[in-house]
């Protein structure tokens, strides 16, 4: 309660551990049907697989068990992309463009009308913090879904003078860090350019494309038009060596991307990849101080550090690095660690228990190499899979910590002293998907962003998301565009 | 940047920190995403009453006025026995003396707005004078307001030193500095206000008069709370804050307690460091403890207009 009496204060300290506290504000469950278990969804129908196996998918902010979902083998892949061909052949490539506009219109309405039911169960299934999943992964699938309808009957509009055909049947693997989101890039486009999909999500988070199946058949899509599979990765293998897929989209790692390469060299098959990333942050000592250090944070602690394009290497001008660290360390003392469903949370549940070693692993590796470790003091849930938010300061260039993808929430600080130095730096990388400039003046922006090897580049802001922009790598974080204009032509031939 | 190695040297206020516009916003609109439920909100709406600086500012105000005013300021509602009082009851200064004697004992201060509120269009020695008579009337602190004129002409000097001429007519009241926000266009320009108030003396940094729309905005707080944060770690001075107009609503209150908690921590949670200028917030918040303690919404005819 508030007193009039005066306090002393001895040291120079922010207390972020208030007599003022939130109560919990946990969004109910019960806002999500769940079924105990989930089949293969092939050619319009639920259908059991093959191999008659089931395998388990969890809570990772509890380790419970939240149903059990299909294991495709190549039976049931080739089901799937033979569905998928007679869709194509019969139905989808013959209706008019319009109207498979219309389609797409109403499954962005669908998400759209159930998405707090999505967003509980993207909560549920990936440890996502409930404000995450509500503002931002649900709301921008579903713009998705209305971008790429708008284009469907507009294609000679999109590409002028030049006759476009649609590829037939794309196979496409998405990751578990967006697992609706990344669906939707994938699915939206290719049925805008007249595409038939063989979807298959992530082992670890497969309910809400699921889901998005049963949004699917309420829409009403022809047969076999999507197909939705389940499995690890040799259901994965299976899907990328198909005589009968035309083209590949895959978003994840580096090492499961150049696999694919491989797997695809020498085929018909066209090939998009969104793979991995080490961006960097640059703040330069003219930046607007208070709201790069705000993006900062959310360029790596946005969704537990799990974004391919993750700030995840900060670069700060000497003569700034002390007051810049400062800063982040009080903010990150006012990020709330904790259980994924409460409205309240920052930074939820890792994604699984193989991540949270691989994260451990590293905070290891940055230890060893003598970086300097700071982590929030936010208590932890003792059940489930956590890592605080976490700072490496006094890191070098060839530490390990900076060179390879975390995928986590962990920072690693390094300094500079000239524009040359740090877009050096900056590109010292066999990564290329984002980056980050701040600084209070146009024409650095303009000189940086020229230079820096990055697919995308934020200028005074971080992670945004935007269906008209195209997205993708430039190196090892792949090829292809997703998202705006250029994300169609990943599923044309001209 | 280019901030004063010591404190007594002072910073060229030209080089102030800038402020990027659409990040100070998105920062500002993610504190109104915190749930404030159950404990949370009653003792946050416990503290927003406590914080209330009660305000009659009006050419019609009379001792009548006044005097009813002080009497709400002690006594919120008493039909909801133990409520605290709220922190100040804010008047010209030739109501001073009325209100402080309405108040005697209670410990609600008694707050004046002086210097030619709210243009502060008067030459210095009146705004002196001005002062100096709220103080001897009893005033426990001051809501001085600065020179918007000079300030946008780049006169950083004559601001400065007016503020602190101000400081130093206040003797042991507390100075309150109103920048007026919503006059001086940028954030950019607030935040250089805010290091110059605070670098002449303020002992609170206020946003505006509440004549003036746009007053307090979360972001022009937010901005001043950084400012804030940023002169307590050079000097280890803390400087209390006040937004004024506009807060009319307990769940806007509560967004804005959100903002102080993370971003100037628990020593700022009080009446001490941080007060609301509000005359309409004080009926919401009662409204909505008396929501908290019978689960019903009552009428607005249940609480006193003063």
């Amino acid at each position: 309660m508030a007193t009039t009496k005066k306090k002393t204060t001895n040291t120079i300290k922010l207390k972020f551990d208030t007599d003022w506290t939130y109560a919990p504000a946990p969004e109910s469950k019960s806002a999500a049907t769940i079924d105990k278990q989930y089949d293969l969804f092939i050619d319009g129908k639920w259908q059991k697989p093959t191999s008659k196996k089931y395998f388990d998918t969890i809570n990772p902010a509890t380790e419970e068990k939240l149903s059990e979902v299909a294991d495709a083998n190549e039976a049931d892949v080739n089901k799937a992309v033979t569905a998928a061909r007679n869709a194509y052949d019969k139905t989808w490539k013959k209706i008019p463009a319009k109207e498979r506009a219309k389609y797409i219109f109403r499954i962005a309405r669908i998400v759209q009308e159930k998405s707090r039911e999505l967003a509980v169960i993207e909560t549920l299934n990936g440890g996502k913090p409930i404000r995450e999943s509500r503002d931002f992964d649900i709301p921008t699938a579903a713009n998705h879904f209305f971008y790429y309808a708008g284009w469907a009957d507009k294609l000679e509009y999109a590409f002028p003078n030049r006759k476009s055909q649609p590829l037939g049947v794309a196979g496409q693997i998405i990751p578990w860090n967006f697992p609706l989101l990344m669906a939707a890039w994938k699915i939206a486009p290719a049925l805008a350019t007249g595409n038939t999909v063989v979807l298959k999500p992530a082992e670890t988070t497969p309910l809400t494309a699921l889901k998005l199946a049963e949004i699917i058949q309420e829409a009403d899509l022809p047969p076999g038009v999507v197909n939705i599979i389940t499995g690890a990765g040799t259901t994965g293998a299976a899907l990328v060596n198909h005589p009968g897929v035309d083209k590949i989209a895959f978003t994840g790692s580096t090492e499961v991307g150049k696999i694919i390469q491989r797997a695809t060299a020498g085929t018909n098959k066209k090939l998009t990849l969104e793979l991995g990333g080490k961006a960097a942050n640059i703040i330069f000592e003219d930046a607007p101080i208070d709201q790069a250090v705000e993006g900062v944070i959310n360029g790596i602690f946005f969704n537990q550090g799990h974004v391919c394009c993750a700030g995840s290497r900060l670069y700060v001008q000497e003569s700034i690095a002390k007051e810049v660290i400062k800063k982040l360390k009080d903010r990150i003392e006012t990020l709330l660690v904790g259980d994924p469903m409460d409205k309240n949370t920052d930074i939820g549940a890792i994604n699984s228990k193989q991540q949270l070693q691989t994260i451990q692993k590293y905070l290891a590796i940055g230890k060893k190499e003598g970086a300097e470790i700071f982590q929030s003091s936010c208590p932890i849930p003792k059940k489930g899979f956590y890592c605080p938010p976490t700072l490496f300061t006094n890191v070098a260039q060839s530490n390990r910590i900076v060179q390879e993808e975390i995928f986590g929430p962990v920072l690693s600080i390094l300094t500079f002293r000239t524009d040359d130095e740090v877009i050096e730096k900056a590109n010292n990388t066999p990564y290329g998907l984002s980056a980050g400039v701040w600084t209070d003046k146009g024409s650095k922006v303009f000189n940086m962003t020229k230079r820096m090897r990055a697919g995308v580049v934020w200028a005074n802001t971080f992670n945004k998301f935007d269906p008209t922009s195209p997205f993708g790598g430039y190196k090892e974080s792949g090829f292809g565009r997703e998202g705006g204009l250029h994300g169609l032509e990943g599923y044309l031939k001209f | 940047m280019a901030l004063a190695s010591s404190q007594n040297i002072l910073p060229d206020f030209r080089l102030s920190p800038r402020i990027d516009q659409i990040g100070v916003e998105e920062r500002a609109a993610r504190f109104t995403t915190r749930s404030i439920k159950a404990d949370a909100k009653m003792n946050g709406l416990l503290l927003v009453l406590n914080m209330i600086d009660l305000t009659t500012l009006e050419g019609k105000d009379t001792p009548g006025k006044v005097k009813q005013l002080c009497y709400k300021g002690m006594h919120p509602h008493d039909a909801i026995p133990g409520l605290p009082s709220v922190a100040a009851i804010c008047v010209y200064p030739s109501m001073v003396k009325i209100a402080k004697k309405a108040l005697e004992g209670s410990g609600v201060k008694v707050a004046a707005v002086a210097t030619a509120f709210p243009s502060g269009q008067a030459p210095k020695d009146v705004k002196i004078r001005d002062t100096k008579f709220a103080v001897s009337e009893g005033a426990d602190e001051i809501d001085m307001v600065i020179s918007r004129g000079k300030f946008h002409e780049g006169e950083y000097n004559f601001v400065f030193d007016e503020i602190a001429a101000i400081k130093e007519a206040c003797g042991t009241a507390r100075l309150k500095v109103i920048l007026e926000t919503g006059e001086l266009g940028t954030y950019d320009k607030v935040r250089r206000a805010s290091d110059i108030a605070m670098h002449a003396g303020a002992d609170f940094i206020k946003t505006s008069t509440g004549k003036i729309q746009p007053a307090a905005t979360m972001p022009v707080t937010l901005v001043m709370l950084e400012a804030i944060r940023d002169f307590y770690y050079k000097t280890g001075k803390m400087i209390g804050m006040k937004p004024a107009g506009g807060i009319s609503k307990s769940k806007l209150a509560l967004h804005y307690l959100v903002m102080v908690k993370e971003t100037l921590g628990n020593d700022w949670l009080n009446n001490e460091w941080f007060r609301f200028g509000a005359s309409s917030l004080a009926n919401d918040v009662l409204m909505q403890i008396a929501k908290e303690k019978t689960g019903l919404y009552q009428s607005a005819n249940y609480f006193s207009v003063d």
